[in-house]
């Protein structure tokens, strides 16, 4: 078990909370300014890709970085993952299912 | 489906009814991914209670199961506003179409607000007519229990395991090259793409403990250049 400081996790969740909040929220408040803004509706057709790719990438290192062998099993998981989405219907389910035990199935068994 | 029942006076339980029944498909997906969430916070050695607190705090599911890993690892708390507010900052476009202004008492807007998920921006977008307040705040009520719920079966799922299911935490990384594929549609989206991956990869390198903040950061910044560079041919179909 995780040692947590409750004032760390109170931050942590205030933080999230408030930001989400606030991104779900303000643009009721201040609609018409952000529709014109052409920063804001170029930030949006441009970030949400990059962001998940770089999600991506972050949470692919946090597993993988043991060693090359793990980097290699993760890199063949995510390869399945990836063909499972684009030719099987892009089921999101099977896809991080199969992914998934792709990778558990090749870490405990090699 | 539904366009005709605006113009009906509402009855409240056929609205209550048929806000669950339109929140079901979604509730399909959005209930199993719950239980992966719940798992995980058993995974990373987080308290149970981790994962409603999640829910009902954030209520926003990538970002949830970033911010297990993130607050298991102790990340600093500036790292985890700025993911937060990348991951989230697609939700500034919902209010656009979103049908708030059917919700009349001043609490159920606030809830509504609140509980905007992606799966109830998607829903109101595919079906945009016929919303009042019943059947919108039966829809994203119903979504909230799939999602609280999933992550508490998660969550004594995985308290009755023997011990920890070693590499499950893959699962985020296959979420979120699931979540890049389908935002990645055409080839309008390479150039973000490549981006992206060369400011993270470029963090890697240079600052690996904060990979994450820094790479996020360089990305936004590639990105306002990249607008003022464009801003004459801007882009139209924003």
């Amino acid at each position: 078990m995780v040692e947590l400081d409750p004032w760390y996790v109170a931050g942590a969740l205030a933080i999230a909370f408030a930001i989400t909040l606030s991104l779900r929220a303000l643009p009721f408040a201040v609609l018409k300014p952000l529709r014109k803004s052409r920063l804001v509706m170029a930030m949006g057709l441009w970030m949400p890709v990059g962001i998940l790719a770089i999600l991506a990438a972050s949470t692919f290192v946090s597993t993988a970085s043991v060693d090359w062998a793990t980097v290699a099993k993760a890199v063949v998981a995510v390869a399945v993952t990836a063909a499972v989405h684009l030719w099987c219907g892009r089921r999101t389910l099977l896809s991080i299912g199969l992914g998934t035990l792709t990778f558990v199935a090749l870490v405990n068994l090699l | 489906m539904s366009s005709e029942v605006a113009s009906r006076p509402v009855n409240r339980r056929a609205e209550i009814a048929f806000g669950i029944r339109l929140s079901l498909p979604a509730g399909l997906g959005m209930f199993p991914i719950g239980i992966a969430f719940g798992l995980l916070v058993i995974q990373y050695g987080l308290p149970w209670w981790m994962a409603p607190a999640l829910s009902i705090a954030v209520f926003a599911g990538s970002v949830e199961l970033l911010l297990i890993g993130l607050i298991a690892a102790a990340t600093p708390l500036a790292t985890i506003a700025l993911t937060t507010l990348l991951v989230n900052f697609r939700h500034v476009f919902y209010a656009f179409s979103f049908p708030l202004h059917v919700v009349k008492n001043p609490l159920a807007r606030a809830y509504s607000v609140y509980a905007l998920i992606d799966e109830a921006y998607a829903i109101t977008a595919v079906n945009p007519r016929g919303w009042n307040g019943w059947r919108l705040l039966a829809t994203q009520i119903a979504f909230q229990v799939y999602w609280v719920s999933g992550g508490l079966v998660g969550v004594l799922f995985a308290s009755a395991l023997p011990g920890p299911v070693e590499g499950l935490e893959f699962a985020l990384c296959a979420l979120f090259v699931t979540l890049t594929l389908d935002a990645c549609r055409s080839r309008k989206e390479i150039p973000s793409l490549v981006m992206a991956l060369a400011c993270f990869g470029g963090a890697l390198l240079l600052v690996p403990d904060s990979a994450l903040f820094v790479g996020m950061l360089l990305f936004v910044a590639a990105l306002a250049v990249r607008f003022l560079l464009t801003r004459k041919g801007a882009p139209d179909h924003g």
